[in-house]
């Protein structure tokens, strides 16, 4: 899933200042799952900013909806009216979500509340880790099912690096994924496969090529 | 203007703090009225919002009182309570509203004294800190007195 953290609380409240009727608007995929944009987040981004401005001469007006999806048509449109309640909507989804709430609504100020991070999981109750570069072009196949493009610090294909050291990075406070790619190899007996050097990738698959697209002809609908 | 009488909403768990709170009226312990408890089943019951909510319904001071730790019914609840508090102090202090004004507070069923001390200690140091910001308004007669969510 997409992996995302709320922004401060203080940004946030900065970036919304001028408007006194927010919509703030979940989304019901990752980020709920991640604990940065679900209902429950929704209802204290709600509440906190209600009680900051309620301080000053300038009370806030919080509309709060959580829909299914926010990156796909279908669900924004059920929000329209709410949409055109509110100034503006204080999008809590991933950078896709907060996109299409703003090509959707492109009269509306879109404001982002968190910053999306990466494609990852949780590993453990309150802990989300970086687990695909988004390359474009997996190998996982070779490399037993651990990826270096997104968990070796210096990306390397070949590795590791001189400075792995008792499974752990040199770079960051890390494991070693090339350690750890070693050690699977071996346990599934694919050892050998490493020794195979492994080309340079084409980065032209992966954002380095531009914005990308995935199309199938085949699930189009045409009228 | 009379003195400053606060608000404190306190959330207390059923088999600890809300029958230490019983075991406090027979022994006949006096505790400040200004303490609002509303029974939970578990300390665990608390989440933020909840907190919040009732310093956007008015209370000047909240806090929570679960079982000693490692005495949780449910076993893990104060703990989780705990971290919740923790978190609640955090986005108080980021509004303005002040973190000090939540606590957490563990104790068993059997600590009457201890729960009147309790009650003391936080009408002590809410009213040294005066109104929640939002109640200053109020207590000035600028604004309407601070309601629920809309
Ligand atoms: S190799 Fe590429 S696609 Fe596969 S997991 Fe790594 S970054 Fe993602
Ligand atoms: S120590 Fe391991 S993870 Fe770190 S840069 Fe070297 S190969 Fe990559």
């Amino acid at each position: 899933m997409i992996i995302a953290e709320q922004k401060p609380f203080e940004e946030i409240a900065r970036m919304v200042e001028i408007f006194d009727k927010v919509l703030i608007l979940g989304c019901n995929e990752c980020v709920t799952v991640c604990l940065a944009g679900g209902e429950k987040e929704v209802g204290l981004m709600a509440t906190s900013l209600r009680l900051l401005r309620k301080q000053g001469d300038r009370p806030i007006i919080t509309l709060e909806e959580t829909i299914t999806r926010q990156c796909e048509w279908e669900y924004l449109d059920q929000i329209e009216k709410l949409a055109e309640e509110a100034e503006c909507i204080i999008s809590m989804a991933c950078g896709v979500g907060v996109q299409f709430v703003a090509e959707r609504f492109p009269d509306k100020w879109v404001i982002p509340a968190l910053n999306t991070k990466s494609a990852g999981g949780s590993v453990k109750h309150g802990l989300w880790e970086e687990r695909c570069g988004l390359c474009g072009e997996c190998i996982l196949h070779k490399t037993g099912g651990l990826c270096p493009v997104a968990r070796c610090s210096k990306r390397i294909l070949n590795g590791p690096c001189g400075g792995s050291q008792n499974g752990k990075c040199e770079v960051k406070d890390v494991d070693c994924i090339w350690d750890q790619i070693y050690k699977k190899m071996t346990i599934i007996g694919k050892l050998e496969q490493l020794l195979e050097i492994e080309p340079e990738k084409d980065w032209s698959k992966a954002r380095d090529g531009g914005p990308r697209k995935v199309v199938r002809e085949d699930v189009m609908i045409y009228e | 203007m009379s003195e400053f009488q606060p608000k404190i909403v306190a959330f207390c768990c059923y088999y600890c703090a809300y029958s230490a709170a019983d075991l406090a009226g027979s022994m006949r312990l006096q505790y400040p009225p200004t303490i609002r408890m509303i029974e939970q089943p578990c300390s665990g019951r608390i989440d933020v919002q909840l907190i919040l909510q009732a310093f956007e319904d008015g209370a000047d001071g909240v806090y929570v009182a679960g079982c000693l730790e490692g005495d949780c019914h449910f076993l893990k609840g104060n703990y989780r309570a705990k971290l919740r508090v923790a978190q609640a102090k955090k986005i108080l202090d980021d509004v303005g509203i002040g973190g000090e004004r939540v606590e957490m507070f563990n104790l068993s069923g059997s600590m009457g004294p201890r729960f009147a001390e309790i009650a003391h200690e936080m009408h002590e140091k809410i009213k040294q800190l005066g109104p929640s910001p939002l109640n200053k308004a109020v207590a000035s007669g600028q604004l309407p007195a601070a309601s629920g969510s809309d």
